[in-house]
């Protein structure tokens, strides 16, 4: 290998961040838009008083499964979540909601499209395909130095770096869901003089919804996974507990945070499981 | 009668190197050749073919023959390769996409094997499909639906999903969703195929039903000759993706263009389709206005019976007279064949099905009179002769 000299892939890269860096405005406008998405989620959730909070999480499990009620997910989120408060984590987790919340909303506004434009088009799935399976598998750290070189530290960088681990089973989800419809449906839709738009939302989107939710599901708990790391620049939470028992080799609290992830974890599971069944059926 | 849908030279090849395989097809190579040289696969090979305005139209084959993709080229879900499909004069292969659509929303709706449902809706809701796309306001388009729903015999459902009804049930939803666009043409694409038999057979009827009211122009696939032979005013038998017989179900049965066809017919329910001319026999008749008792029993003789059937000038029905009778009259020097004629001969028309005449054929000894609107007659069935057809031979008219 001494003849071929390596090549020189690291300092390219470093050339293509520094050139990105140098559209400050650009990534100063996006850092502002998605810290205000962020603001208005962490605003909203130290408006509303602790009890008032687990009330409505409990009123909104109890409505989405009204037709099949499950009792011991109701009880279970009201002693996960009085256990949070009461080991006083209560303001990091909704930090890492607001965090999952922000980023999830992000991977659902582009990866929906996404995943529609891929199921539409051959030359789109064959593209979109290896950087969907490079946004998954590149290690998740990679992705926070450049973000912190693009949008600084905080929450923001840490929002960037979840919406690309996270936003891959989105587009995938809804590609599959769409490609999956059956093509009898698709030609009924044809044959009676449907649009391609008309196709899309009163047929495609419907149908393939099942899969669609499966997605977003699946891109939520992946931004959760994702809050540890986030923690490292500067994206408070439950993963900056975490990340500090690590530092401090304190096992107690690292388990305590780590329970709180898992806690709302199981919540937002759930909740978006529910979401997905049908209730328009008695 | 005007023609309604004309196809012409109608043409669908799939795979690569459509062209060439398209220069192969007009020099008449077989499919199975074009297939060995360009490894594309001929789905319809050039069908031409006319369909009248207010007709049913059956378009029948196995799987593989080419049926299903002649269905969906003449409202373009597959575009052909080559050919044209002329509605009403107007040429559907040089719409563009919005014409085509204006096409599709008012003048054909499809019918689907699976019925092609959609799960999230309530049966009105797809039943109002059709017109929810053209943008008819709410109101307007329940109440279609309803007529529609009603038309189709399924009142009570609105409510429910398709999940929840029998196959017959989704797919008279099916029928209402596209007769509530009011098309003028219906192309049903093995619509009834899915159905255990009882309910198939349910919904021919209501749709030969539905057609007494509505003549539509339908346009029918199908695999089952029976199901063909029950609704088509004509027939299209293909194979491969070539056209090998049209006609009505009478031509197909009693002039099969070739042995692919007579194989097919072979297992036809025959007692369905051919009616009682098709199974007469010419009977030993005696012209009342002119022949008298002596001449009747020599002729009587002559063919060896002991009934005859009495006609006037006219060749109409009069009666039957025995030969015993005759003897009687000859005996007693008598000339008036009147008297001795017995009028209560059963009989029964031309066209009816001898499906219909079966039992009273089995009761009676005395064999059927068949006559015509102006009660002549034109033939008489005898038991052997019925059997005779249902296993497939023909009746010879002249004996």
């Amino acid at each position: 290998m001494n003849n071929i000299p390596q090549l020189p892939l690291a300092h390219w890269i470093d050339g293509f961040v520094d050139w990105l860096v140098s559209f400050t405005g650009f990534f100063n406008g996006v850092t502002n838009f998605i810290g205000g998405i962020n603001n208005a989620f962490q605003w909203v959730f130290d408006l509303i008083p602790i009890w008032l909070f687990i009330v409505l999480v409990l009123a909104l499990t109890y409505y989405v499964n009204r037709d099949d009620q499950r009792w011991t997910l109701l009880g279970f989120e009201l002693f996960g979540l009085l256990l949070i408060w009461n080991l006083d984590f209560w303001r990091d987790m909704t930090q890492t909601l607001t965090l999952v919340l922000t980023s999830s909303l992000i991977a659902l506004v582009i990866g929906i499209p996404l995943g529609i434009l891929m199921s539409k088009s051959r030359i789109a799935e064959i593209i979109l395909k290896p950087i969907l399976d490079f946004m998954q598998t590149m290690p998740a750290f990679v992705y926070l130095i450049p973000a912190v070189a693009l949008f600084g530290i905080g929450m923001v960088p840490g929002i960037v770096a979840s919406v690309i681990f996270a936003m891959p089973p989105t587009v995938r989800m809804t590609n599959m869901g769409i490609r999956e419809v059956p093509s009898e449906l698709i030609e009924a839709a044809d044959s009676f003089g449907s649009t391609e738009w008309q196709k899309l939302f009163k047929v495609e989107l419907p149908l393939a919804k099942t899969s669609l939710m499966a997605g977003v599901n699946q891109s939520m708990m992946l931004s959760l996974s994702m809050v540890v790391t986030a923690s490292m620049i500067g994206a408070m939470g439950l993963g900056t507990k975490v990340y500090f028992a690590v530092g401090r080799n304190d096992a107690g609290g690292g388990f305590a945070a780590g329970l709180a992830v898992v806690i709302l974890a199981i919540i937002l599971d759930r909740l978006t499981q529910s979401l997905t069944r049908d209730h328009k059926r008695g | 009668m005007t023609v309604k849908v004309e196809v012409k030279n109608l043409t669908k090849i799939f795979g690569k190197h459509v062209n060439r395989a398209k220069d192969l097809i007009k020099q008449g190579k077989t499919k199975p050749e074009i297939l060995k040289e360009t490894g594309a696969t001929v789905g319809v090979d050039q069908a031409s073919f006319e369909i009248n305005d207010g007709e049913i139209f059956v378009i029948m084959g196995l799987s593989g023959s080419g049926k299903s993709t002649m269905v969906r080229m003449i409202n373009r879900l597959i575009e052909p390769t080559d050919g044209s499909v002329l509605i009403d004069g107007e040429n559907l292969m040089k719409m563009d996409k919005k014409s085509l659509r204006e096409v599709r929303r008012k003048k054909m709706s499809m019918v689907f094997q699976n019925f092609g449902l959609l799960p999230n809706r309530t049966v009105l809701e797809n039943a109002e499909y059709g017109l929810e796309i053209q943008g008819v306001d709410k109101d307007t388009r329940e109440k279609k639906a309803n007529i529609a729903l009603e038309q189709v015999g399924i009142t009570g459902y609105n409510d429910e999903y398709p999940d929840q009804l029998s196959g017959g049930m989704q797919q008279r939803v099916g029928l209402a969703r596209a007769l509530a666009n009011d098309p003028e043409i219906l192309l049903m694409d093995e619509a009834f195929s899915a159905l255990d038999p009882l309910n198939r057979t349910d919904m021919q009827d209501q749709l030969l039903d539905i057609q007494e009211r509505l003549h539509k122009t339908i346009i029918f696939i199908s695999h089952d000759l029976n199901e063909a032979l029950k609704l088509g005013d004509h027939i299209m038998i293909m194979r491969d993706g070539e056209v090998v017989q049209t006609g009505t179900p009478e031509d197909i049965l009693t002039h099969p263009a070739n042995e692919y066809v007579e194989e097919f017919i072979e297992n036809v329910d025959r007692s369905k389709v051919l009616t009682a001319g098709n199974v007469m026999i010419r009977p030993v008749t005696i012209n009342v206005d002119k022949a008298g008792p002596r001449l009747t029993l020599k002729r009587m003789k002559n063919n060896e019976v002991s009934t005859a059937y009495v006609v006037d000038n006219k060749r109409t029905l009069v009666g039957i007279v025995d030969a015993n009778d005759v003897i009687g009259l000859v005996r007693k020097d008598s000339s008036d064949l009147r008297s001795i004629v017995k009028t209560d001969v059963p009989t029964t028309h031309v066209d009816a099905p001898i499906n219909d005449l079966m039992d009273d054929i089995s009761q009676t000894g005395i064999p059927f009179a068949v006559v015509n609107d102006d009660n002549q007659l034109k033939g008489i069935i005898v038991r052997g002769a019925v059997l005779g057809a249902l296993a497939g031979n023909e009746v010879s008219h002249f004996e």
